[in-house]
């Protein structure tokens, strides 16, 4: 084509499958069309009326046509369905050796945060090769982090986390987009991922913040929270110990269970009444208002950190002040799944 | 042939002063006050297009503020959905048609359908001081806690605007529903009537059940605004994602009131510009109820990248693909009917030929938008935009149209120019096509919608939809101005200028107040087309 172009780059693992999906339906439809168009279109020149007093044939209806006409649709349907389910499930789960950043949303701009320490403002550094898992949320409305050239996107709403993954394939530079309506400015919420070669991100990653890894940071909220005055590691304190509980299931006191993840710790600190632990009294508050997304991110990365064998499976953090000699791991665990 | 002559005693004639009018109780004079209002607020809410298409031209932003970009496209929509899209078919054509179809004088309750008038426009009285007042810029999807928290616009008025013209649709949704099984003339049984009356049946049923819970909705946003509920607000235990839950519930069904009756329509035109029955009727009828039925448990699909989950989602994708078939099975119908027809292309069957094309690309497109691969990518681009529009521009406007120059003559009594409105249908196919085909390449190149600038690379698709909506404007007015020079100076059409078959054309143009003199007893099959219907109808 020309002068205008028909695709966005594509630059991650889905792209060029999501393509193939989205042409495959535009065969589907294009046969369609041409097919009923010149149908109709011959109908018109073959049986134009040429005498004022002519009438039609007298026809019902035919219901092996109606039976031939409503399977073969289903069937191509179901293809479409099919192939379309098995691609979001692969969209929607994220390897567990992803590298992990957090998003937030907020009118109107998007704030990043790498386990690292590191944070951005619109711009959004990743290596290539490597699957990138964001946790999206929002400060204030609706928004949507979308990423036309990975063909991917999610809703950040205000109150939870929606994972998002992708592994970009293709260093350089391309849109971040707000894609859902949230205000005057919605269309200036917009930004730039760079994709970067590990070695160029292992540099970059050096030259960030000095604020201290994320789990650092919220190491010292727990403390200035006073999180640790109820959390002792004994599990002799008045709230349940943290040591070693991400990725497992804890008994809750309804009888149920919840597995926890940054979702449960999350609804744990601002609702803190909504799951208790069995055996445990509702005895703490709130923290709505008190931390704010970023404060809670780091507060999640450090419980995270006190449990060693589920953080195994993921990589290990990368410090801000990591010295730039170091061996990159990314390409190591460039391989999905 | 005989030259027809214009009848004395109709029921324009029937009363004058707008007083009779503000106070008739006779459908086909509400029809017209419809008819009236409803293109009144066409033409506004294309005002609101023709801001954002000029916007659009350039990647900067650079014609309007932000926040007056945001009024235009919420604007737009909510007036062309709630005040046009919603009312035209059924509160137009239905309310004139379906009495003198059925072989009745009147729908079942006379005082509550000009009560439903009334409703209609006091919702819109709402809706415009808003629109005087500042504006509201939450687009026409209310969604929380934009609308709830953030917005400073007139949210409230609004709202309520559409929570009234609610009632609007409720009441005639319910009129119809009573007329249709009460008021059929004896021997006019559920399958000699015309797919017209089905569709529109149908399309009540979704009027009376979903419409209540978008006003509930709707009490919720104002309860949330006003007193500080809380019932989307993560803060203090509510759900934003809720509400999309509650609003895309009537929202999704909506679409089939917009969409149903114009099918409807293009049956009966089809029909009569091939002088042939419908291809398998008894599908054509059971696919209007099944789209109904089926409209109900698809509103997910709106929310698959909203936080739903990934089995949820899939139960909706498949859901969504079965709303396709009977879809599917309408389109099929109809050009098998025209096989083997006598078929002609005056005005209305061209627009139905338009229809096809653009109703085609709007159903096939909805394709990737429930295949869940490609909607992550697709959700909220220029590619949704696109393909709403050609169902709900494309098949329900065009139907709207077509209905409205096949029975423009029954209506008023008078023909239009038939040049004309053949240049004017086909002026809206391709000002159509133009303006909204460049906008699937936009969506699928990434350009978000509800977008006041956008990347430079964006703009030579841009322009070439705004040129379109150029084209597209122009083939909207050109009826305005032939059909009112049609009310005075048009030829006389006679009862039956189409030689069409239904019970509604035995009658005079225009008819009396009392649709017949005579219960008509007589009753054919659906679409029976013998040389006697023809000959008869060209002798009258």
């Amino acid at each position: 084509m020309g002068g205008i172009p028909l695709f966005p780059e594509a630059a991650s693992s889905f792209a060029s499958e999501v393509d193939a999906l989205y042409l495959f339906i535009v065969a589907v439809s294009a046969f369609f069309t041409v097919a009923i168009s010149a149908a109709v279109v011959f109908f018109a020149f073959r049986y134009r009326r040429r005498h004022p007093e002519e009438i039609g044939a007298h026809i019902e209806g035919s219901l092996p046509l109606e039976l031939l006409w409503s399977i073969i649709p289903t069937i191509i349907a179901m293809v479409m369905f099919a192939w379309g389910a098995k691609l979001y499930y692969e969209m929607r789960r994220a390897p567990a050796e992803s590298l992990q950043i957090y998003a937030v949303g907020k009118q109107w701009m998007w704030k990043f945060q790498h386990t690292g320490g590191q944070r951005e403002i619109n711009e959004l550094h990743v290596p290539v090769g490597r699957p990138i898992k964001v946790l999206v949320t929002s400060e204030d409305v609706l928004h949507d982090l979308y990423f036309p050239s990975f063909r991917t996107k999610i809703d950040a709403i205000p109150g939870r986390y929606q994972p998002l993954w992708f592994e970009a394939t293709k260093p350089g530079r391309y849109h971040i987009f707000c894609a859902e309506y949230c205000g005057t400015k919605h269309s200036g919420m917009i930004g730039t991922v760079i994709v970067m070669e590990p070695q160029q991100y292992q540099d970059w990653l050096a030259g960030g913040g000095s604020e201290g890894t994320m789990a650092e940071r919220g190491a010292k909220l727990f403390n200035d929270l006073a999180c640790n005055t109820c959390h002792l590691d004994s599990g002799q304190g008045r709230g349940p110990s943290l040591k070693d509980i991400v990725g497992k299931q804890v008994e809750l006191a309804g009888g149920q269970t919840a597995i926890v993840d940054e979702g449960y710790l999350r609804e744990s600190i601002l609702n803190s009444q909504a799951k208790i632990v069995k055996g445990f009294t509702p005895l703490m508050p709130t923290f709505q208002g008190l931390v704010s997304e970023e404060g809670l991110a780091a507060l999640i990365e450090h419980i995270k950190s006190l449990s060693p064998q589920a953080a195994a499976s993921a990589p290990a953090p990368v410090p801000a002040a990591a010295p730039s000699t170091s061996t990159p791991a990314a390409p190591a665990q460039g391989a999905r799944r | 042939m005989e030259t027809p002559v214009y009848p004395a005693h109709n029921y324009l004639t029937n009363g004058h002063g707008l007083k009779s009018w503000l106070l008739t109780k006779d459908h086909k004079r509400i029809a017209i006050l419809y008819l009236i209002s409803i293109s009144a607020f066409f033409f506004l809410g294309g005002l609101f297009a023709v801001g954002i298409r000029l916007e659009l031209t350039t990647p900067q932003g650079d014609l309007f503020q932000p926040d007056t970009y945001n009024k235009f496209f919420t604007l737009h929509g909510v007036i062309m959905v709630f005040f046009f899209l919603i009312p035209s078919v059924p509160a137009v054509l239905g309310n004139f048609l379906i009495p003198p179809m059925i072989g009745a004088k009147d729908l079942a309750f006379p005082r509550i359908n000009l009560l439903s008038w009334y409703i209609y426009v006091v919702g819109g009285i709402f809706t415009l001081f808003a629109i005087v007042a500042g504006g509201v810029d939450t687009g026409w999807t209310f969604y929380t806690p934009y609308s709830a928290a953030s917005s400073s616009t007139n949210v409230v008025p609004t709202a309520l605007g559409v929570f009234i013209s609610g009632f609007s649709s409720i009441l005639t949704g319910l009129n119809f529903i009573v007329t249709i099984h009460r008021m059929r003339a004896p021997g006019l049984h559920w399958f000699k009537l015309p797919l017209f009356v089905w569709a529109h049946y149908a399309t009540s049923l979704i009027q009376v059940l979903g419409t209540p819970v978008v006003a509930i909705t709707i009490v919720m946003v104002f309860a949330e605004r006003a007193f500080g509920f809380g019932i989307f607000d993560p803060q203090r235990g509510g759900d934003p994602v809720l509400f999309q839950h509650l609003f895309w519930f009537y929202s999704h069904p909506a679409v089939y009131i917009m969409i149903l009756p114009a099918l409807g329509v293009i049956s009966e035109i089809v029909s009569t510009f091939s002088r042939k029955r419908i291809f398998g009727y008894s599908f054509v009828a059971f696919s209007s109820l099944a789209i109904a039925v089926f409209g109900f448990i698809v509103w997910a699909h709106h929310m698959f990248v909203a936080g739903i989950t990934v089995y949820a989602a899939m139960v909706f994708s498949f859901l969504s693909f079965s709303v396709a078939i009977p879809s599917a099975v309408k389109v099929f119908n109809w050009s098998a009917t025209l096989h083997r027809g006598s078929l002609s292309f005056e005005a209305p069957m061209l627009y139905v030929y338009g229809f096809f094309g653009l109703f085609l690309i709007g159903g096939l497109t909805g394709l990737f938008l429930a295949t869940l691969g490609t909607d992550i990518h697709l959700h909220d681009t220029y590619f949704v935009v696109a393909h709403f529009h050609y169902i709900m521009v494309g098949g329900a406007i065009m139907g709207y149209l077509g209905g409205v120059h096949f029975w423009w003559p029954k209506m008023i009594g008078r023909m239009y120019s038939e040049f004309w409105s053949r240049i004017s249908a086909i002026l809206v196919f391709v000002g159509f096509n133009l303006t909204f085909f460049p906008q699937f390449v936009l969506g699928y190149m990434g350009m978000p919608r509800r977008y006041h600038m956008y990347p430079d690379e964006f703009q030579v698709l841009n322009v070439l939809s705004s040129g379109g909506a150029a084209v597209l404007g122009l083939g909207y007015l050109l009826p305005v101005i032939y059909l009112l020079y049609s009310l005075k100076y048009g030829e006389v059409a006679g009862n039956n200028p189409w030689g069409a078959s239904g019970l509604e054309w035995r009658t005079q143009s225009p008819p009396l107040t009392e649709n017949f003199l005579e219960v008509p007893t007589d009753i054919p099959e659906a679409y029976e087309y013998t040389p006697k219907v023809v000959r008869e109808a060209k002798l009258v």
